[in-house]
């Protein structure tokens, strides 16, 4: 069974229809030991990091996600859901992640050319870097995946999976072990989205490395 | 390199999708699910559903069908019709709406953008304006064009932009439903007053006029169509493959 984590923070509905499409079991809960019996975790989020990161911790859960991950268990962080897993982000101000990924997160104002439009919303390729991630196996390289974010993942260049390119190469999805970020809406990524979904909910014990 | 979008959009009235369409294999062709369902399969980028039911009756309706439509389709879908408080928002973002589109209800309340903004991002909150040349100016029209503002456009989509519109419909009440291209003159002109991504919407007749927009003004971001779409006049996945063939940066 696949969990998702409900700590208040946006609207769960497509990520949880999403998973039902490709035929997963899916619930959607703030319940440690339901994560605890659940095969895999996603992390979502949206909105702003300071005020997301503040909630997982006041709801207690982000020590359990932290356990868990330790464990084993695949975890999966959508958007604001991947930037927390960082070790910490730099929007407005200086705030803390799980740290279950080495890196920051940084407005992507600082690499990007200022005649760019902020955020970067729209269907972007997928380039794939360190090889092929098994998340990827239902998918090609240059398929597009929809974004919409204002910061991005930097200094983690060991995990990156693949980039797009917005005036920079843009962290779009990392991967260290059992640990996996996505900073794209795989929900709402159409097709290409939902076999991203569904390599992460076939993944085995022994591919993730 | 991020894609140029392409958007259908559907009237909704009362749980149904208002103009005829005309589609080979589909089985209900005025059920938003299954043409939703479609237009994704053909490769839309997005969805726009309006709501255009007049009654809270046909409202319930719009919402329950909303709902029915994002546990099926996996795109981004945006809202319009009938917004015009934060709850409305609250409404349909609740339905799994990715953003909502205000255009009289931001001209009534004029906090309107300022608050949804504030309260769910810049990024869900679009401006849709419907623009028409009145004496050399463009005027603002509200209650679907029918009432001239008196509100100069440009400034009216500046001013709601630094109030935290993340997107704007550009509607050119002169060129549509003429099938002669989009207003290329008014989109120049918008795309040079704001830096947030701009829709085009009105006046696409065939294929050619989507890669002319692309062409001749690369920073707009997408374009919107209706009836072309419906009545199969211009096919999404034909549309789509000349646009690439054309270097024009698409989702195929």
């Amino acid at each position: 069974m696949v969990a998702i984590v409900d700590y208040g923070v946006g609207n769960l509905f497509s990520l949880k229809s999403s998973f039902a499409a490709i035929g997963a079991e899916v619930t959607v809960t703030d319940d440690s030991d339901v994560l605890r019996n659940a095969d895999k975790i996603i992390l979502p989020g949206v909105g702003a990091f300071e005020d997301a990161a503040k909630k997982l911790r006041d709801s207690g859960l982000d020590v359990v996600i932290k356990e868990l991950a330790a464990e084993g268990k695949p975890l999966m962080g959508i958007c604001l859901g991947m930037q927390l897993l960082f070790d910490k982000s730099y929007e407005y101000g200086e705030h803390n992640g799980l740290g279950l990924i080495k890196g920051s997160v940084k407005s992507i104002g600082d690499v990007i050319p200022s005649k760019l439009k902020i955020p970067h919303i729209g269907w972007n390729p997928l380039i794939f870097k360190n090889g092929t991630n098994p998340l990827f196996r239902y998918i090609n390289e240059g398929d597009c995946v929809y974004f919409v974010h204002s910061y991005y993942a930097c200094d983690c260049d060991d995990a990156v999976i693949a980039v797009s390119e917005y005036g920079a190469n843009l962290t779009a999805a990392v991967a260290d072990k059992n640990v996996f970020g996505c900073q794209f809406h795989p929900e709402k990524s159409g097709k290409t989205g939902l076999a991203i979904l569904k390599a992460f909910v076939d993944m085995k014990e022994e591919e993730i490395c | 390199m991020i894609t140029k979008r392409i958007i259908p959009c559907l009237d909704v009235r009362d749980g149904r999708v208002v103009k005829g369409v005309n589609f080979e294999g589909l089985r209900d062709v005025s059920s938003p699910v299954e043409l939703a369902k479609f237009y994704s399969e053909c490769g839309a980028d997005e969805l726009v559903f309006y709501d255009i039911t007049a009654s809270s009756d046909g409202r319930k309706l719009f919402t329950d069908i909303l709902c029915e439509t994002a546990a099926n389709v996996f795109i981004p879908l945006t809202v319009g019709g009938g917004i015009n408080t934060v709850a409305d928002f609250d409404r349909v973002l609740k339905c799994g709406a990715d953003k909502v589109s205000v255009n009289s209800g931001a001209i009534r309340n004029p906090n309107l953008i300022y608050e949804a903004a504030k309260l769910y991002g810049d990024q869900c909150v679009v401006l849709s304006a419907d623009i028409k040349r009145v004496d050399g100016v463009f005027r603002v029209f509200a209650k679907g064009g029918r009432e001239n503002t008196g509100i100069e456009a440009i400034d009216w989509i500046k001013h709601c932009v630094n109030n935290g519109a993340g997107e704007i419909v550009v509607n050119s009440i002169d060129t549509d439903g003429v099938k002669q291209g989009f207003d290329l003159e008014m989109l120049e002109k918008v795309c040079d007053a704001v830096s947030v991504p701009v829709i085009a919407s009105g006046g696409a007749g065939k294929i050619q006029d989507f890669i002319t927009l692309f062409n001749t003004l690369p920073k707009v971001d997408a374009g919107l169509a209706a009836s072309i779409f419906h009545f199969g006049e211009v096919k999404i996945s034909d549309l789509k493959n000349e646009m690439h063939k054309a270097g024009i940066p698409t989702r195929l």
